[in-house]
């Protein structure tokens, strides 16, 4: 991986404030958050240093959160982003996804153009970050802002802890932004696993996670609930797995499926196998014992939505931030005005105005369609390594 | 009330019969009592609390809970108990892991109205999501998890190494929460008597049969009756403490069903009382002729009737055996004494709404296949419409619970045929979660511009073998031309497409349909890989035959 000194940047021309042109660039609405900030067909965009944050189209310079494939897209001019990060990205879309890439190291301050750019985790995944940024307003105060991407606040053994930011601005996800997503401590639920193994000993347990963050965390979870037998993995979750270790995360004897046996199912009784969500119904299945079908996402907390799913044994784990946790760190970054990316955004900024907090929906499209997020990277991951869907 | 939880949170994900039972069974065997017997009850129906209601669900947590939010979350969830559940707030969430389902029924059927919310709100705040959930699903009675009370039953007959005819047969004295029954299934106990004075007998049930086999068989060992579409009913009559004539209605699964029918009840414990028991079909009669199962269907499904749906459509019972009189069990009698004491029994209670059922004279198989083919041409006139095919019964054979091999045989008239174009699949749950295995099928009808369109009919999601879904399933996925969530549209013009031949037992108009029509019971007979589908079947054809019905 290419690794650059951190400098300031040369080669952009001065910044300075881009008017409200008709190049599609829409302020963002309130007052001081707009000066930081703005919205453009390709995302999140800084015109004090003259970046993107996450953007979903190419761009000529982006600051990246983290590596789920909705944040983290190849083809960029230039990437900054965590170490961890960078790696994913060059497994997911190979050495050549961007013009180059700058590593940011967690706290350590950057000066990009007329802003300084700071990386804090966001406790989602391995690598994920906060960004926070600081920079002069139209009035000249000094004004920062965060955005966090998408974060957790749950210990998980396989990535750093969130960071609390002050700040004056905060950007916030707000996938499970109804006071009914309260998820329940993860190693309760991995309890269900195992007593479901028991109950089932000759049955192959399929668990839908996502393969980069959800998957690891969950083998995590398992190895310290005493768990020690080997876990199987789809194909497409082989290399990012590989990677986390290769970071240092123990996750014990972990296994891709072994070659099929003949045509008929019964493979692996009694074992735990992980796949993408999107392989849970595919023809792969079927190659093993009487499958009972598990999902691990935070989705799971409706029963209806594990029943259309046609999940037999949902787990409720997520790595977003639940109600309580997007409630208490929207008032503990006290910053005054609140911007809500995606996700339920009228639920949550009906709450921060019953705190007399301003809060915003910035209706970005395009991040964390959840289920939607979830296939697509399957289908990324699968192709990336030309694994069999 | 935490291994409850567990238990009715893990079956309603699950859509698999065996590994359902298996959860059942393995809580009986690791639930001490009295709790499991008061689940048993919460699964089977036979718990309810007079003081605790849904709406009363809805004050409690509207009370706590921002009206905005609310709203919003109940949009999202769309089930009140769910909603409350996940949206309560959690004061000692999980604290109360010790409280004991014995404990919360018991003191809610103890409780009076004005304590019930205090007493609810107490256990909500130290109970976790699960648990809250399972408690509000008690107070509402509606589990609504696609368990029912003959497959809690089965699991029960499982765990005790019993067959479930014995569980239903003493079913009916118990109440909640079973210990004597528990007693007995692990050997501790005696068979706990029946108690009920309208028992539930486990019905006797037919094999099915074919020509070929019918042929092996000897004629005059056997009595033919015509095969009534109707529902199968039991009507036990006896007396109560006080005198009072009491009568029960029992559905082939001992589910009670007389408060549907409170005309044949009035009736039964009227002119038409006995003591005893008579086996037959429910049917509706409309001026003495006996009406279809589309007709019938108006009253069923329902906890009550109005007086203008009895008068509409008054239930009868067509009667085909005696299984008790007057203190007598007559289920160890052969046949002709049992049909004796009923053509007796029938004649004496001359009513208009129980009939004897007839029976169809034959010397030959070949008379009987030939009555089974006309049943109008036959002295039945206008009834053969209720008539689906032929039931047979071995004169000599007493009254057996369950399904014993070789005295009874139910010979049905052959399904309806319709060569039907697959349009659209939809994959399967469980076990065919992998496979596409719900498939809708349509037939031609001429558009208003004279076009040829395929109109949808129906769905089958079985009939077919395991090897044959999987060929089902390679020519969905090869021929997907559009997806819709979970849905597929396949390939169905004129040229390309895969016709179906699709088996069903009758056909009603239905106004919920697109074409129109709506089938019983349909399911793939054939799969004609070498039929073109513009040679499938029209509408036309369908509509004929519900002129003819």
């Amino acid at each position: 991986m290419a690794q650059r000194r951190a400098s300031p940047d040369q080669d952009l021309p001065d910044n300075i404030l881009p008017e409200q042109d008709n190049s599609g660039r829409r302020p963002m609405t309130g007052r001081r958050a707009a000066d930081l900030l703005t919205i453009t067909p390709q995302g999140l965009y800084c015109p004090a240093g003259d970046f993107h944050i996450d953007p979903l189209r190419p761009v000529a310079r982006a600051l990246v959160t983290h590596g789920h494939a909705d944040h983290a897209r190849a083809g960029h001019g230039r990437v900054l982003a965590t170490a961890e990060t960078l790696a994913i990205m060059g497994v997911r879309y190979g050495d050549n996804f961007a013009g180059s890439s700058q590593t940011a190291s967690p706290g350590v301050s950057l000066a990009i153009g007329n802003a300084t750019v700071t990386f804090f985790p966001a406790g989602h995944v391995l690598g994920s970050a906060q960004i926070l940024i600081e920079a002069r307003d139209v009035a000249g105060r000094l004004t920062r802002l965060v955005a966090s991407g998408d974060y957790k606040r749950e210990a998980d053994p396989t990535c750093a802890a969130f960071e609390l930011v002050p700040c004056d601005i905060f950007i916030t996800e707000a996938t499970f932004a109804l006071p009914i997503f309260r998820h329940p401590p993860a190693d309760a639920e991995i309890a269900r696993l195992l007593q479901s193994l028991r109950l089932f000993p000759e049955r192959a347990h399929l668990l839908g996670a996502y393969a980069l963050g959800k998957a690891q965390r969950l083998i995590a979870l398992l190895r310290a609930a005493g768990y020690d037998a080997p876990i199987y993995m789809h194909g497409a979750m082989e290399k990012i797995t590989a990677l986390y270790q290769g970071f240092g995360v123990e996750l014990g004897d972990v296994r891709p499926v072994p070659p099929r046996e003949g045509r008929g199912g019964g493979d692996l009784p009694g074992a735990i196998v992980l796949c993408p969500p999107g392989a849970l119904q595919d023809r792969w299945s079927r190659r093993f014992a009487d499958p009972v079908h598990g999902l691990a996402s935070g989705w799971m907390r409706t029963r209806a939505r594990a029943r259309q799913r046609g999940v037999e044994l949902p787990l409720v784990i997520s790595d977003h931030a639940g109600w309580p946790d997007l409630c208490r760190t929207v008032v503990e970054t006290g910053a005054e005005e609140i911007r809500i990316t995606h996700g339920q955004e009228d639920a949550l900024a009906h709450w921060c105005a019953t705190r007399g907090l301003t809060a915003l929906p910035l209706h970005l499209l395009g991040y964390g369609d959840d289920d939607a997020a979830a296939a697509e990277e399957a289908v990324t991951d699968a192709a990336a390594i030309g694994a069999a869907p | 009330m935490k291994r409850f939880a567990d238990l009715i949170d893990r079956l309603s994900c699950e859509s698999g019969r065996n590994a359902r039972l298996r959860m059942l069974r393995d809580y009986f065997a690791t639930t001490p009592d009295p709790d499991r017997g008061y689940a048993l009850a919460a699964l089977t129906g036979d718990l309810s609390f007079a003081n605790a209601k849904p709406a009363l669900i809805r004050q409690m947590i509207s009370a706590r809970t921002d009206p905005t939010l609310f709203a919003m979350s109940y949009d999202y969830v769309g089930d009140l108990s769910e909603t409350a559940a996940l949206l309560w707030p959690d004061a000692g969430a999980g604290t109360r892991n010790d409280l004991s389902l014995t404990a919360v029924v018991e003191t809610m059927t103890a409780a009076l109205r004005p304590q019930m919310a205090d007493l609810l709100a107490s256990w909500l705040d130290d109970l976790d999501e699960t648990g809250r959930w399972a408690l509000l699903k008690l107070v509402t009675g509606s589990f609504r998890i696609g368990i029912s009370a003959r497959l809690t039953r089965t699991a029960l007959a499982q765990y005790g190494n019993r067959d479930v005819e014995e569980i239903e047969a003493v079913w009916h004295g118990l109440t909640p929460p079973y210990l004597p029954l528990f007693a007995w299934l692990e050997g501790r106990g005696p068979r706990p008597k029946p108690q009920h004075l309208a028992p539930f007998r486990s019905p006797m049930l037919a094999q099915p049969i074919n020509e070929t086999e019918l042929r092996q068989l000897n004629p005059p060992d056997f009595v033919a009756e015509w095969k009534w579409d109707g529902i199968r009913v039991q009507a036990a009559l006896g007396t109560g403490g006080d005198g009072a004539p009491i009568a029960r209605l029992w559905s082939r699964s001992g589910e009670d069903i007389s408060a549907a029918f409170p005309d044949l009840i009035a009736e039964l414990t009227g002119k038409a009382h006995f003591e005893g028991a008579i086996d037959g079909e429910l049917l509706v009669v409309q001026n003495g002729a006996v009406q279809s199962f589309n007709v019938l269907q108006q009253r069923l499904n329902r906890k009550t009737a109005s007086s203008k749906l009895q008068a509409q459509y008054p239930a009868h019972i067509r009667a085909w055996d005696a299984l008790a009189l007057n203190g007598e069990d007559l289920a160890p009698l052969p046949w002709t004494e049992r049909r004796e004491h009923l053509e007796n029994l029938v004649s004496r209670l001359n009513s208009p709404r129980i009939s004897l059922s007839p029976l169809v004279p034959f010397a030959s198989w070949d008379e009987l296949a030939a009555a089974r083919g006309a049943p109008a041409a036959t002295d039945l006139g206008v009834d053969a419409a209720a008539v689906e095919g032929c039931m047979l019964k071995r004169r000599d054979s007493p009254y057996i619970s369950g399904r014993p091999k070789g005295p009874w045989f139910k010979w049905k008239r052959d399904p309806h045929l319709i060569d039907a174009v697959l349009m659209y699949a939809q994959r399967g749950h469980g076990k065919r979660s992998s496979f596409h295995s719900d498939f809708t099928f349509g037939v031609w009808r001429t558009g208003d511009d004279g076009a040829r369109v395929l109109t949808p009919v129906g769905k089958a999601y079985f009939g077919f073998t395991d090897e044959e879904l999987g060929q089902l399933d390679r020519f969905v996925r090869a021929n997907t031309i559009n997806r819709f969530g979970p849905v597929r549209e396949v390939t169905h013009t004129a040229a390309h497409g895969l016709v179906l031949e699709i088996a069903f037992e009758g056909l009603r108009r239905s106004p919920r349909h697109k074409s129109g029509v709506a089938m019983r019971f349909p399911r793939i007979h054939r799969i004609r890989w070498d039929k073109p589908p513009g040679e499938a079947d029209e509408l036309a054809t369908l509509e004929k035959l519900l002129a003819a019905d």
